[in-house]
């Protein structure tokens, strides 16, 4: 699976949601993607990619688009 | 200086004559908004004849009786624009907290815990233990104090666990185990005082020597509540937590689910400090007028947070006494003080009564 899967995988599964909704995704646009919804949401994205992130960029992934650029401090490629 | 630019901050620095500027400015804000966009508390201004760009102390700034939000949803913003509703988390047959958010208060309030918490904790996420059952999370639509808490300190977790089961009581395999993966690392453990007390140390005790926390930082937070009659004092909770799995770090932390975010913590002297983000004034009793340092009376909270409800000036119902303006022998700057736990009913109907008077 290539990064980008992964990255959507984690979206999809942790939300309930289709691909075709990720786009334009922000914190707190859907019911899932809460306050809980978002620690679930790092967890995977740490387990998928094998990364342990600082609490400073977990409150900074503000969206599906901005989590990319956030990944990058660890190297992830999405 | 808005509440963005004091996130660059760090939360315990500046000396009270410094930050009375900036508060003051930004609680004028928060209390001509809330003048302007929530018609109860526009009522209640009028009542006690303030006007909001007339406010030119802290200690001017009007502030409501905690109880407010026991009675009334108080908001001020629309329907569409709320986005969570807290309570607090109230006995049976008692009355709770309501209190509205929307996303970008609920933005600030993470925000702003981080940036307070990390300066005890530092910026890596440390292994967790919840002194709590998962059961706590399940029931997420009612959102309790104690699953705010729980939740809002995660994101300070790694590898999450649960140090106790449904029935609330000490799964110590599993903490065991928890330690011995953990072995030789800082252990972040959380929990709400009268649980940690109650489920846990109480088993510990009865467990003896079984697990060493001498590597823990814990926060503790929510006071004794019913448990008055059980309630110890802060120096006796350490020492006996202490003695009994060695765990030396202990920050209590004062805060209301109707300000949360901008909590105060206990240094390691023992003191509560408060942040850039917000404030606290004791008053007296009877007339409610500003008490001097040194003297016991009721507290008032100031936060810059919150943009949805009007909680940004509240009197609770707790009794505390400011120690100093600046100076605490933990070297951070700001307010320091101490708090004694509830006010008796009566005394608090006293503080209702002289708000009510001064509204006449």
């Amino acid at each position: 699976m290539s990064n980008v899967e992964k990255y959507q995988q984690a979206f999809t599964e942790t939300f309930g949601l289709g691909e075709d909704q990720l786009a334009d995704l922000k914190y707190q646009d859907v019911p899932e993607w809460d306050s809980v919804g978002h620690m679930n949401l790092m967890g995977a994205l740490e387990d998928v990619f094998d990364i342990e992130m600082d609490i400073d960029d977990i409150t900074d992934f503000s969206s599906f688009e901005h989590g990319k650029t956030i990944l990058k401090k660890y190297n992830v490629n999405v | 200086m808005t509440i963005s630019d004091l996130l660059d901050l760090d939360p315990f620095s500046l000396p009270v004559r410094e930050r009375e500027g900036i508060l003051l400015g930004g609680l004028k804000d928060l209390t001509a908004y809330h003048h302007d966009h929530c018609a109860e508390y526009r009522k209640i201004l009028r009542s006690h004849g303030v006007e909001p760009h007339a406010v030119d102390a802290i200690g001017d700034v009007p502030f409501l009786p905690v109880r407010l939000f026991k009675e009334y949803e108080l908001k001020s913003i629309s329907d569409e624009d709320v986005f969570k509703v807290m309570t607090s988390s109230g006995t049976t047959g008692q009355r709770v907290s309501r209190i509205v958010l929307d996303k970008e208060t609920a933005v600030l309030q993470t925000k702003v815990l981080t940036k307070i918490v990390t300066s005890f904790l530092g910026a890596n996420r440390l292994p967790m233990i919840v002194i709590d059952t998962e059961a706590t999370l399940k029931n997420v639509q009612r959102f309790s104090a104690r699953t705010a808490g729980i939740i809002g300190f995660s994101i300070f977790g790694r590898d999450k666990f649960f140090a106790l089961d449904e029935d609330m009581k000490l799964d110590l395999e599993g903490l065991q185990a928890f330690l011995a993966k953990h072995a030789g690392k800082k252990i972040l453990l959380f929990g709400f005082t009268f649980i940690v007390w109650q489920h846990f140390y109480q088993e510990l005790l009865a467990k003896a020597g079984q697990v060493d926390l001498s590597n823990g930082i814990l926060f503790h937070g929510g006071g004794w509540k019913k448990l008055q009659s059980e309630a110890v004092s802060e120096m006796e909770f350490r020492e006996r937590l202490n003695a009994v799995c060695g765990l030396g770090d202990i920050h209590n932390y004062y805060g209301m689910v109707e300000q949360t975010g901008s909590i105060f913590v206990e240094c390691e002297h023992g003191y509560f400090h408060s942040s850039i983000f917000g404030d606290v004034i004791v008053r007296d009793q009877n007339d409610l007028s500003i008490a001097p340092n040194g003297e016991r009376g009721v507290i008032q909270v100031l936060s810059l947070i919150p943009r949805s409800y009007p909680g940004h000036s509240l009197l609770t119902e707790d009794e505390g006494m400011i120690a100093g303006d600046d100076g605490c022998a933990c070297g951070r700057p700001g307010k320091y003080f101490k708090v004694y736990g509830r006010l008796a009913e009566a005394e608090i109907r006293g503080c209702s009564d002289t708000y009510a008077e001064r509204a006449r």
